[in-house]
């Protein structure tokens, strides 16, 4: 395993726009990342397996629900913050992201923004602390970008509900100890549900032979007539705009952590292209090689603008869905088209183990899929440009 | 337990020096500074004998302007419990360690940590310096350190060996790498180093001893020459003639 000498490239001197907390914060993780991560990860990646043995230090750094309220054991930091942790855990790999972003936006915020003050209390301090994992479970094998579709439902039974149906894609199910699940009641309307391992019925079986995001376990979540207590009910959200508010908030944190990918991408490129070595010189010294760089870095500043500017409304409270999903396609797309040219900057290399290059495309391939397509994201734009849907 | 940690920031180690352009000083526009690594390292070293001890407190020190302050916020979230800052431009190791002896004086502290050497000027006096100006015993560069009561077992690495020495506190000690791991800060600890103390104080003096003259950059290095091991000749011309070091 090299030694992980990663330079963040800032090339507008955006660190300005950065508290001396924020910056703080930031380089913790990325100290952390390449103390405890980055030696590791190729490995686990290449035999398709979660480092479990990461979860008390991803914890400890803050990468479980930072920007929720300290009373529940998080650290009540700011969306740029948490924007920031999402960066540098992506740097390393889109699948530590992952579970951090189900973890923290997707498990930890439906409960603390939809649950009752029981609910918080019960799951927020062990989540925070990983001493609990959680996944999110909405998208189903028919049911993908048409959520509203879903199957999945539950029934009054008096004491308790019974739940029915499969989620599949979903993010940490394989070892998750609580599910937050999106079901529809007698009603047909969409309710959030915590569902816990060791309740009869409910099984979550791995997905195999992925070619992407295999440091993360991925698996579906299987109800057989799961009996689910009534107090596991989210009390206070109905409809489909429970599981779209959780996405707004992991999808802000994926427009971030692309931008982690991308820089990881283009500085071992950058670095490659000064060291090797062709026609008697370094290939940075091409123009074709230099095209490519000035490119990457002109991409990167973008995408570090417009996170800011997003973290910025977002800490307002004003960071639209649309401006979410513009943010989250435009960062994945371009962190993808930068780990694509870095790979060919890095030759033959880049499609081995010994450069992270073939590891962030592979697992970009499933980030510009998840949390609303490539597609869908543009269509959501479309819509707010037009007020027109070109989708339902 | 109460230690005091001495910490100076320096430039960040993959930082592309350049000077002032009367040469006397760092050209610091765009420069990272870190706290220098091995203040980092005896930092943490102080935690760990602070928890060991099960009571006690690390107060972190640093001379610099407010500059400096990200850098001793740091230290705080690294767990120290206080800090300090005298508002002074740290110019030479005297003036730095008598304004760091003049504030440990009257403190009753066991114990001052520094690092070996900052990794910008090298020049590893501060400690002594203050051991010296307080009339303590100092122990440099120290590969470990335990605790008996107020008695400390201390090793250090000499030439082709080891030596193990034990003193009594108060003392100064340097850290050097194989003391400990730098600990990372925790959220934990980033969260409460927003309402650590933080005391700004006057320097009590400013005396320097020593003035930098110019600073200069080290030769470019050239490249490598490879000689045939057979060429004996070749390789004694090249050194005389070209090299110039026989």
């Amino acid at each position: 395993m090299r030694t992980d000498r990663f330079e963040a490239p800032d090339y507008y001197q955006l660190d300005e726009l950065l508290t001396e907390e924020h910056k703080l914060i930031r380089d913790t993780v990325r100290q952390y990342v390449k103390r405890e991560l980055s030696p590791i990860i190729e490995d686990y990646a290449q035999r398709a397996t979660f480092p479990s043995h990461i979860i008390p230090g991803l914890a400890e750094v803050g990468s479980f629900g930072p920007a929720l309220p300290v009373e529940y054991g998080c650290g009540g930091l700011d969306q740029i913050s948490y924007g920031l942790i999402m960066q540098e855990l992506e740097r390393c790999d889109s699948g530590i992201r992952s579970t951090a972003s189900v973890q923290g936006s997707l498990v930890m915020y439906p409960i603390y923004k939809y649950g009752s003050e029981e609910q918080r209390k019960k799951y927020l301090p062990k989540l925070a602390k990983g001493e609990w994992m959680g996944c999110f479970g909405l998208t189903e094998p028919d049911h993908g970008s048409n959520p509203g579709g879903m199957t999945t439902n539950f029934k009054d039974m008096g004491d308790h509900y019974l739940l029915n149906g499969a989620k599949m894609w979903i993010s940490n199910a394989p070892f998750a100890d609580v599910a937050v699940v999106w079901a529809k009641n007698e009603q047909g309307r969409i309710r959030g549900i915590i569902v816990e391992r060791g309740m009869e019925g409910f099984s979550t079986p791995e997905t195999h032979n992925k070619w992407s995001l295999r440091a993360s376990a991925t698996g579906e979540l299987v109800f057989d007539n799961v009996k689910v207590p009534k107090e596991n009910l989210l009390p206070n959200v109905e409809g489909l705009k429970g599981p779209l508010g959780c996405l707004d908030s992991a999808r802000y944190g994926i427009a971030w952590g692309a931008i982690g990918a991308a820089m990881d991408c283009y500085d071992s490129a950058l670095k490659y292209a000064m060291e090797r070595q062709q026609f008697d010189r370094p290939i940075a010294g091409f123009q074709l090689q230099q095209k490519k760089l000035a490119e990457m870095l002109t991409e990167i500043t973008k995408m570090q603008l417009l996170t800011w500017r997003l973290g910025v409304l977002k800490n307002e409270d004003r960071a639209t869905t649309a401006q979410i999903s513009m943010a989250k396609r435009n960062n994945v797309e371009k962190a993808l088209w930068i780990a694509r040219e870095a790979r060919q900057i890095h030759g033959g290399m880049g499609i081995t183990g010994e450069y992270p290059i073939m590891r962030h495309m592979m697992n970009l391939e499933s980030v510009i899929t998840y949390e609303g397509t490539h597609d869908i994201h543009l269509l959501i734009t479309g819509h707010d440009i037009t007020g027109i849907s070109a989708f339902r | 337990m109460k230690i005091l940690v001495c910490i100076s920031q320096v430039p960040d180690t993959t930082t592309k020096i350049s000077f002032t352009p009367d040469g006397k000083a760092l050209n610091s526009a765009g420069v990272t500074f870190i706290i220098n690594p091995y203040d980092e390292l005896a930092l943490t070293k102080a935690l760990e004998l602070k928890e060991a001890a099960g009571s006690g407190s690390v107060t972190a020190i640093t001379v610099g302007d407010a500059s400096t302050e990200p850098n001793i916020r740091k230290a705080l979230a690294i767990g120290a419990d206080d800090a300090v800052r005298i508002d002074a431009q740290p110019l030479d190791a005297f003036q730095v360690a008598s304004l760091i002896a003049e504030y440990a004086r009257d403190k009753g502290f066991d114990l001052i940590f520094t690092g070996r050497e900052s990794i910008d000027f090298n020049g590893g006096q501060v400690g002594g310096m203050i051991a010296e100006l307080l009339d303590w015993p100092s122990v440099n560069v120290i590969n470990s350190i335990v605790f008996n009561g107020n008695k400390a077992t201390i090793e250090r690495d000499i030439d082709g060996g080891r030596e193990v020495v034990e003193l009594e506190t108060p003392m100064v000690v340097s850290a050097q790498k194989e003391l400990t791991e730098p600990r990372i800060p925790n959220m934990r600890g980033i969260m409460a180093a927003r309402t650590k103390p933080l005391a700004v104080l006057a320097p009590s003096n400013n005396e320097l001893l020593t003035e930098v003259n110019t600073l200069t950059l080290p030769p470019a290095k050239g490249g490598c020459k490879f000689v045939d091991p057979s060429n004996v000749q070749e390789l004694v011309n090249l050194l005389h003639n070209e090299a110039k070091i026989i």
